[in-house]
């Protein structure tokens, strides 16, 4: 399968381990990788704090560029479900017209469409985990990672794309790896955007509840699907020097033998 | 396209008061703290602190309990929308039918505009009867119209049972010295005012649902009640009244059945209530109920289901989202009632981490999220009118301007990530100055790495990027 990456601006940025990783488990898994340079941002950050204007001046360029990578590549493959979120979920609140235009080129298998209805394009953009459980039908890919390990569900990976437990299944076929459940898991981490610097002192109250979750775990390591949240969630770590690290799943799953 | 509301509701409201129509404006006064403010002092509270974290918790288990025995929980999720929908976009014609059936049962109905109207409305009725003492069972509206200060104005005594009596929060029932002091005061008052969970549309019929009973009494000692309610709170009929009776004790207290649900119907000779008034209040609703996206708020049957899932109010509390709607409910109805100018109501749409609890527990299936993003879409309107923008404005017109060309893209990427390696140590930032402060107060943020992603890729993928950004393991 030919996958175009969406690596995201803020992976792009501050975790371009993450989207190496991507790259080389789908390498791994026998698929071929590209990646669109002209790719910038989908324009969550301006939608969900309110400059709508900005966000849908970017959600137009995210989606023509979106059509071109559709036409070259199977489908589009994200390591970011809030990103992926928002292209399938508020897209169309954003630019109804734009978010119900049919998929051009090669059709993909596309779940969410509904019945009778030609798939949107938007339904072939795939977060990580949903490509390598619903697409690809696998769990187990080949990995092996020796440490004790705590899976933070994210809100937007959790509520808005329901990928319930495809990232544990995934995670639970590591080699070696010592998967611990966290307490309260589904308890958002207090990140949400800019509110963690609008309401910095709710978003600390609720990240420092989080921090003592994955205390009880005694985890070397917190995974998710999101490198937002575990900036925050990270970044809370960080502060304490509490030794724990964060990894997106990808960087988990890229990790062998 | 979504329907709009069939006829303008203000419109005909104002026509059927004979008065001209004139926007009513944002009601009441702007609250002057901001959320984040009113938060920090509840956050310093440790007994509140833990008192809520309990009751969250406790909350969520009988809640879960409660609706994931129904098989058909979904259904009426789906039907209680459903209806309030048709209801909101009907309900110029439902409000008719309330007058006619109210009247025909021998009551009187009253339109206020606002808070200021409906309280000049139900103090001259309390004038008119002579009395100075009332019992008010006090409920989200008669706060909202600040009622019990200008009865006080007035010269009339206000005595308020206990306060919100939310169906979520059965702690909040009084004692047995209290309640007897309650009972006395309903056996003596000749007049009490209450609020109303539903209004049947076809009899005219007031529906009052409550764990303590203050609402029943109303109903039956006085011999002057009058009910007081939103325009939002119409049901048609009672076969649509007994999905919500399924929805709200389930949603709210996480019980079958709430202790009372307590019905009347105009006045009844030798019964009850020798006369009944009914005070329908705008105050801001057709405003909401324009709004295609936020009208959904109106769906609302106050059953706190919402607050008690969610991380911010769980931490903060009710008070910080000002004197009347608490929790991410009160965050998506206070700038649509009062407008989203003030300090108050421009803060509330931001106090959210969107992270969907709320909309995954709402009986009646509100988006909460997906309004409170729509809110601050109004909020960010209203600061586009200022002549100098605010720094974040500048900072996301900027922002939004590197990201629309993957030039600017990458050669903000390379500016921005130097800087921040500058301000590294260790790998790590730990204070970060202007607005981004605020995230390294209590949080550090992991140093960019010297690659970017674009980079790495771009180089030929020569080796692993480096981690650089990780705090050491």
């Amino acid at each position: 399968m030919r996958v175009g990456l969406f690596i995201t601006c803020f992976n792009d940025a501050l975790f371009p381990r993450t989207g190496a990783a991507v790259v080389t488990l789908l390498e791994r898994l026998g698929h071929e990788v590209t990646f669109e340079p002209a790719q910038t941002c989908c324009g969550q950050l301006h939608w969900t704090t309110g400059y709508h204007r900005e966000a849908a001046g970017l959600a137009r360029r995210f989606a023509g560029l979106c059509e071109r990578l559709l036409s070259e590549n199977d489908l589009v493959v994200t390591p970011s479900a809030s990103c992926a979120a928002m292209i399938r979920e508020s897209y169309p609140r954003l630019l109804p017209d734009l978010a119900a235009a049919p998929r051009a080129g090669p059709a993909a298998a596309s779940p969410d469409a509904p019945d009778g209805a030609a798939p949107s394009w938007r339904d072939s953009v795939y977060e990580l985990s949903e490509f390598l459980v619903d697409v690809l039908g696998v769990t187990d890919v080949g990995a092996s990672f020796p440490h004790r390990v705590t899976y933070h569900p994210t809100c937007h990976s959790l509520r808005a794309l329901k990928v319930g437990d495809r990232p544990r299944r995934l995670l639970s076929a590591v080699r070696g790896i010592d998967l611990v459940e966290l307490p309260a898991a589904e308890e958002c981490c207090g990140f949400g955007g800019t509110f963690a610097m609008k309401n910095a002192d709710v978003s600390v109250a609720i990240v420092a509840d989080k921090i003592r979750h994955i205390r009880e775990t005694a985890a070397d390591v917190v995974c998710a699907v999101d490198n937002a949240c575990l900036t925050h969630i990270g970044g809370a770590l960080s502060r304490l020097r509490s030794g724990v690290r964060v990894m997106h799943l990808a960087e988990v799953l890229a990790e062998t033998a | 396209m979504t329907a709009q509301p069939r006829g303008a509701v203000g419109e005909w409201l104002a026509a059927l008061r004979g008065a001209p129509e004139v926007s009513a404006g944002p009601a009441g006064t702007p609250g002057t703290v901001k959320f984040s403010a009113g938060a920090r002092e509840a956050l310093g509270d440790p007994r509140l602190r833990r008192d809520l974290h309990a009751a969250a918790a406790s909350s969520r288990r009988r809640r879960a309990e409660a609706t994931g025995e129904l098989d058909d929980w979904e259904h009426l999720r789906a039907a209680g929308r459903a209806i309030k929908d048709h209801t909101l976009l009907n309900l110029d014609t439902y409000l008719e039918e309330v007058d006619r059936a109210v009247t025909e049962a021998g009551g009187s109905v009253h339109w206020a505009r606002d808070a200021a109207e409906a309280c000049d409305v139900i103090t001259g009725l309390v004038t008119a009867t002579g009395e100075v003492d009332v019992v008010e069972a006090t409920s989200a509206v008669t706060r909202e119209i600040a009622l019990t200060e200008a009865l006080a104005a007035a010269g009339i005594r206000a005595h308020e049972t206990e306060p919100a009596a939310l169906p979520g929060d059965a702690s909040q029932e009084p004692g047995v010295g209290a309640r007897r002091r309650l009972r006395e005061l309903f056996r003596d008052a000749g007049v009490a005012i209450s609020g109303a969970d539903f209004v049947v549309a076809d009899t005219g019929t007031i529906v009052v649902v409550e764990s303590g009973g203050d609402g029943r009494m109303c109903g039956t000692l006085p011999a002057t009640l009058i009910t007081v309610t939103g325009i939002e709170k119409i049901v048609p009929t009672w076969s649509e009244l007994e999905v919500f009776l399924q929805l709200l004790p389930r949603a709210g207290a996480g019980s079958r059945m709430t202790p009372y649900v307590s019905s009347w119907t105009g006045v009844t000779a030798g019964d009850g209530p020798a006369g009944f008034h009914l005070v329908l209040v705008d105050n801001g609703r057709t405003d909401a109920l324009a709004d295609e996206v936020g009208r959904a708020a109106l769906r609302c049957i106050r059953c706190a289901a919402c607050l008690d899932v969610c991380p911010v109010y769980e931490r903060t509390g009710g008070d910080a989202y000002g004197p009347v709607h608490p929790g991410p409910i009160g965050a998506i109805l206070t700038p649509q009632l009062r407008g989203v100018e003030g300090p108050l109501e421009a803060s509330l749409p931001y106090a959210s981490t969107l992270c969907g609890a709320c909309a995954d527990v709402c009986p009646v299936k509100i988006d909460i999220p997906a309004i409170l993003v729509h809110l601050r879409g109004r909020v960010v309107e209203s600061r586009r009118r200022r002549p100098v923008p605010t720094p974040e404005m500048a900072m996301m017109r900027s922002a939004a301007w590197a990201l629309a060309d993957s030039g600017r893209y990458e050669m903000a990427l390379r500016q921005a990530t130097r800087w921040a390696r500058l301000l590294a140590r260790g790998g790590r930032i730990r204070r970060l100055p202007g607005l981004l402060g605020k995230w390294t107060d209590a949080r550090d943020l992991p140093a960019p790495p010297r690659e970017t992603f674009r980079a790495w890729w771009a180089g030929g993928r020569r080796r692993w990027p480096a981690r650089g950004a990780r705090p050491p393991g």
